[in-house]
């Protein structure tokens, strides 16, 4: 077979095809933009080049990018794990603000000490109360068969308001020194440390791309991962072969929401140094993009989330300069993830064409 | 009589494998064409290429002699060209009727003309004796039903040629029987029919001509009345092939399973098995016979953890296994080939390594810690491959390209591999070449002599009587007769099979 003709390497290597189907998606959904900036007004190369400039124009954009990128990065692993399992985790943003709150409480509960013992307690508190949210609706779909997806928006509302409840007024957590309705601000040695000066970009994005890697190996390389991918893939089958369908479900929603509860806790210790009621900007929602760019691969989801971490922090640029309500990048999302969606079967059809076409007599 | 379809010279292949090496094959208009040959011989391939669902590398194709390139089935079609794949492409939750015209509605204003579709449905089905019932839900209807929905769909959506691939391998005698019935009436109203088996005797009864593949390449074309059983065996897989099993005679040891008064529920929560009692010995075979739907499915999910039963014992090698489940089955010492091996055997979208080490996750050498060992799996699939003949590019490719009887056999590789106490086998030469079906009931007596026990549930009464020491049969749920191996006609059997002395 002819090994280094470029379709092959585009159709045997399904990760190459991966990629070319993401990057496909992406610049669809940027030109179609394109034409939507065009129709309501902008000029849309101006536009985009101030995306751009704003994500990586200066020292402290690019630190926000990278800073955005984190959340998503968490976030995105977490759907992805899921997801391998069949499940369709959308209680991130639930599972998050369940890891915000733990953060913050053991934050501030806390007095000064060692720093990485402090974070590090903040930061397992944080994954043990979204994996508790994560537990929650795997359990419940184990034993009573709730489907997670109802379960899960459900849990999304409780968090919400807890968190809202707790620094409210009257609320157990509410700061007693300033107005806020936010916590206490936590101690100085639960905060984690920043690495470039002048930006507020912190130790939390090498911690999720250590993350993204230990995902990579539970999945691919771990008997765990095997069990969780066969229970996603054909429930029955691994049955048949032993591989209980409850309890993978159960471990794996549960890991799924430690990762946002990381995500939280991260966000909490590395951002905002305290809780507020909606901490988080929809990063749990935003996974679901990342994960389906990212192929539902951790390698893949570290790409996406850079990739959602630029439109989230260059949108602010572009609103500043040339007036685009930032929501316009939601506007993006939403087009990759449907290009995403459509690309299995467009995918399969341009495989299939290429195959069809060109796989002749060099077998 | 006039040829239909032509392919010329088709060629198509995969990555790694050559599926159709230079194929012509002429069809001629009216007739019922046998296309034999081995498990991974191309006959599915072929039959999607001229579905269209496949592009042929080169080749040509004519119908009625004028040259056709399609781009998909809908251009198949449009020429008349149907088919009515192994596996079904029906909406469960839809009624018959729905099904039927999915795809081709007649629409009267913004509303679906159901009526006038029905009417026209009803016409054609008594016209080809398919009587059914339209307004049934899919989910509610039997296999051979189901079958009769597709092969409608395709009549009416006015195909001429229509292609069956492996139409008889998950019916029941009787429902082969009317599907030759229909068969007759579709050729007699001038349809021409290419059908795709395993099963000799269907080709000797139905066909007028055979075409043999072998390797991608056509071996032979005769007339069915020149040829028979014995010589189209030969041609498929270039051999002679016995059709009987020696029987090692070996001494029955303790009793492995044991089965007492069980009873179950069905998926759809109704009595499936009723107060059912059996036992299987080391070394020995025991058949379970029955017309479909009379408990065996239930059965063998009963006895591998798959199901739950609601009273009754399950002792497997002396441990009671009353509310295990399947992983704990495994670890008694089962083994199991499920019945429909897409559903219960293999993940069609993992690599076939994956799936050959499916249930030894936890086990050496692939299990080493918390890792599993990627390399040491492989390794295992290519001895597997090897030692059962299992047809494929290599271990990298997924499951779901190999052909229907590859997965089988890998199937069958895997779950003999464990070296069970007990063997539950459902359906295990299910879509298997008279080769390949040969080479298993091998190892199925092989196991025997090795003293494991077996339990056989198949609804191929040859394979009942050539493998079992003991014959029981099921009905409405309960063992209600028991024959020794081979002091039993088909006869006898069938009579019990069907309620006994009524
Ligand atoms: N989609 C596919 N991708 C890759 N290889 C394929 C694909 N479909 C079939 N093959 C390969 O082509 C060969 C022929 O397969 P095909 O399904 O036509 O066999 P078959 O004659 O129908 O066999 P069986 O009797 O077992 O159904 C096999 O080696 C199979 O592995
Ligand atoms: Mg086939």
């Amino acid at each position: 077979m002819n090994k280094n003709s470029l379709y092959n390497i585009f159709i045997e290597n399904d990760s190459v095809f991966a990629f070319v189907k993401a990057f496909l998606a992406v610049l669809s959904a940027f030109i179609l933009v394109y034409f939507i900036l065009l129709v309501t007004g902008y000029r849309p190369l101006p536009v985009y080049s101030a995306l751009f400039q704003g994500a990586f124009g200066s020292r402290r954009g690019f630190g926000e990018t990278l800073l955005s990128t984190t959340p998503l990065l968490f976030s995105g692993l977490g759907f992805a794990l899921a997801y391998r399992c069949g499940l369709f985790n959308i209680g991130l943003e639930g599972q998050i603000t369940m890891g915000g709150i733990a953060a913050a409480f053991f934050g501030f509960i806390i007095p000064e000490i060692n720093p990485f013992i402090h974070v590090l307690i903040c930061i397992s508190a944080g994954a043990l109360a979204g994996g508790m949210w994560g537990f929650i609706p795997g359990y419940l779909k184990a034993k009573f068969g709730v489907h997670e997806v109802i379960s899960v928006i459900m849990l999304n509302h409780i968090a919400f308001k807890f968190a809202a409840y707790l620094v409210s007024m009257q609320g157990p957590m509410k700061d007693k020194i300033d107005d806020m309705p936010a916590s206490p601000v936590i101690s100085e040695s639960a905060k984690i440390v920043r690495i470039v000066s002048r930006t507020r970009l912190h130790w939390g994005i090498f911690l999720g791309i250590v993350i993204a890697v230990l995902v990579w190996f539970l999945l691919f390389r771990l008997r765990l991962g095997f069990k969780i991918r066969a229970v996603g893939k054909n429930p029955y089958a691994a049955e048949a072969a032993g591989i209980s369908i409850k309890k993978h479900i159960i471990i794996t929603l549960s890991l799924s929401g430690a990762l946002g509860g990381l995500a939280g806790a991260v966000e909490i210790l590395g951002v905002h140094y305290r809780l507020f009621a909606a901490f988080s900007p929809g990063y749990g929602f935003d996974a679901i993009a990342v994960a389906l760019l990212g192929m539902v691969n951790p390698i893949g989801i570290i790409a996406s989330s850079f990739l959602f971490g630029i439109l989230r922090s260059g949108s602010v640029f572009m609103q500043a300069m040339y007036g685009v309500n930032k929501d316009m990048v939601s506007v993006i999302t939403a087009i990759i993830v449907f290009f995403m969606g459509m690309s299995i079967p467009i995918g399969i059809l341009i495989k299939d064409r290429i195959k069809r076409k060109n796989h002749g007599l060099d077998v | 009589m006039a040829v239909i379809i032509k392919m010329e010279n088709i060629i198509k292949s995969f990555p790694g494998v050559l599926a159709n090496n230079n194929i012509t094959l002429e069809i001629e208009e009216g007739e019922i064409l046998c296309l034999l040959g081995e498990n991974g011989a191309g006959k599915s391939t072929l039959m999607n290429i001229l579905y269209g669902l496949y592009c042929h590398d080169q080749g040509n194709i004519y119908i009625k002699g004028e040259k056709v390139e399609f781009s998909g089935p809908g251009d198949a079609i449009d020429r008349g060209i149907g088919m009515v794949h192994q596996h079904f492409m029906l909406v469960p939750v839809f009624t018959v009727l729905e099904n039927l015209i999915l795809g081709s509605e007649l629409v009267k204003g913004l509303s679906l003309d159901l009526l006038r579709s029905k009417k026209e449905l009803e016409e054609i089905s008594s016209r080809y004796g398919m009587e059914m019932n339209l307004d049934a839900y899919v989910r509610d209807i039997s296999v051979g039903m189901q079958q009769r929905v597709e092969i409608l769909k395709l009549l009416y959506r006015g195909a001429d040629i229509m292609i069956f691939d492996e139409p008889t391998a998950i019916l029941t005698p009787q429902e082969i029987n009317e599907l030759y019935k229909i068969m007759e009436s579709l050729r007699k109203k001038g349809k021409t029919i290419i059908f795709i088996t395993h099963k000799l005797k269907e080709v000797m009864e139905i066909s007028d001509r055979v075409v043999v593949l072998r390797d991608g390449k056509v071996i032979e074309a005769v007339e069915t009345k020149t040829t028979n059983v014995k010589e189209l065996a030969q041609m498929m897989v270039g051999r002679e092939v016995l059709f009987k099993t020696e029987k090692p005679d070996t001494k029955t040891g303790r009793e492995i399973l044991h089965v007492d008064n069980i009873y179950a529920l069905n998926k759809r929560r109704l009595p499936a098995l009723k107060g059912l009692s059996l036992n299987v010995s080391a070394g020995e075979v025991v058949g379970v016979a029955g017309i479909d739907g009379n408990g065996q499915t239930e059965l063998v999910e009963v006895l591998t953890g798959l199901r739950k039963i609601g009273s009754g014992s399950i002792l497997i090698d002396g441990i009671n296994m009353e509310n295990r489940k399947s992983g704990e089955f495994l670890d008694a010492g089962t083994a199991h080939i499920p019945e429909d091996r897409l559903l219960r055997g293999l993940i069609l979208d993992f690599p076939l390594y994956e799936n050959l080490i499916l249930g030894y996750e936890d086990k050496k050498p692939f299990a080493k810690g918390i890792f599993l060992d990627f390399n040491a799996a492989r390794d295992w699939a290519k001895k597997l491959i090897d030692k059962f003949d299992i047809r494929t590019a290599g271990v990298n490719v997924n499951a779901g390209t190999l052909s229907g009887g590859n997965q089988q056999k890998a199937v069958i590789a895997r779950e003999l591999q464990r070296n069970p106490k007990i063997l539950i086998a459902s359906q295990p030469t299910r879509g298997l070449d008279v080769g390949a079906i040969e080479f298993v009931h091998e190892k199925i007596m092989d196991a025997k002599k090795d003293n494991r026990a077996i339990l056989l549930v198949s609804l191929e009464l040859s394979e009942i009587m050539n493998l079992s020491d003991r014959i029981l049969v099921i009905y409405e749920g309960k063992i209600i007769a028991e024959f020794k191996g081979g002091e039993v006609t088909e006869a006898e059997i069938g009579l019990m099979m069907a309620g006994g002395h009524r």
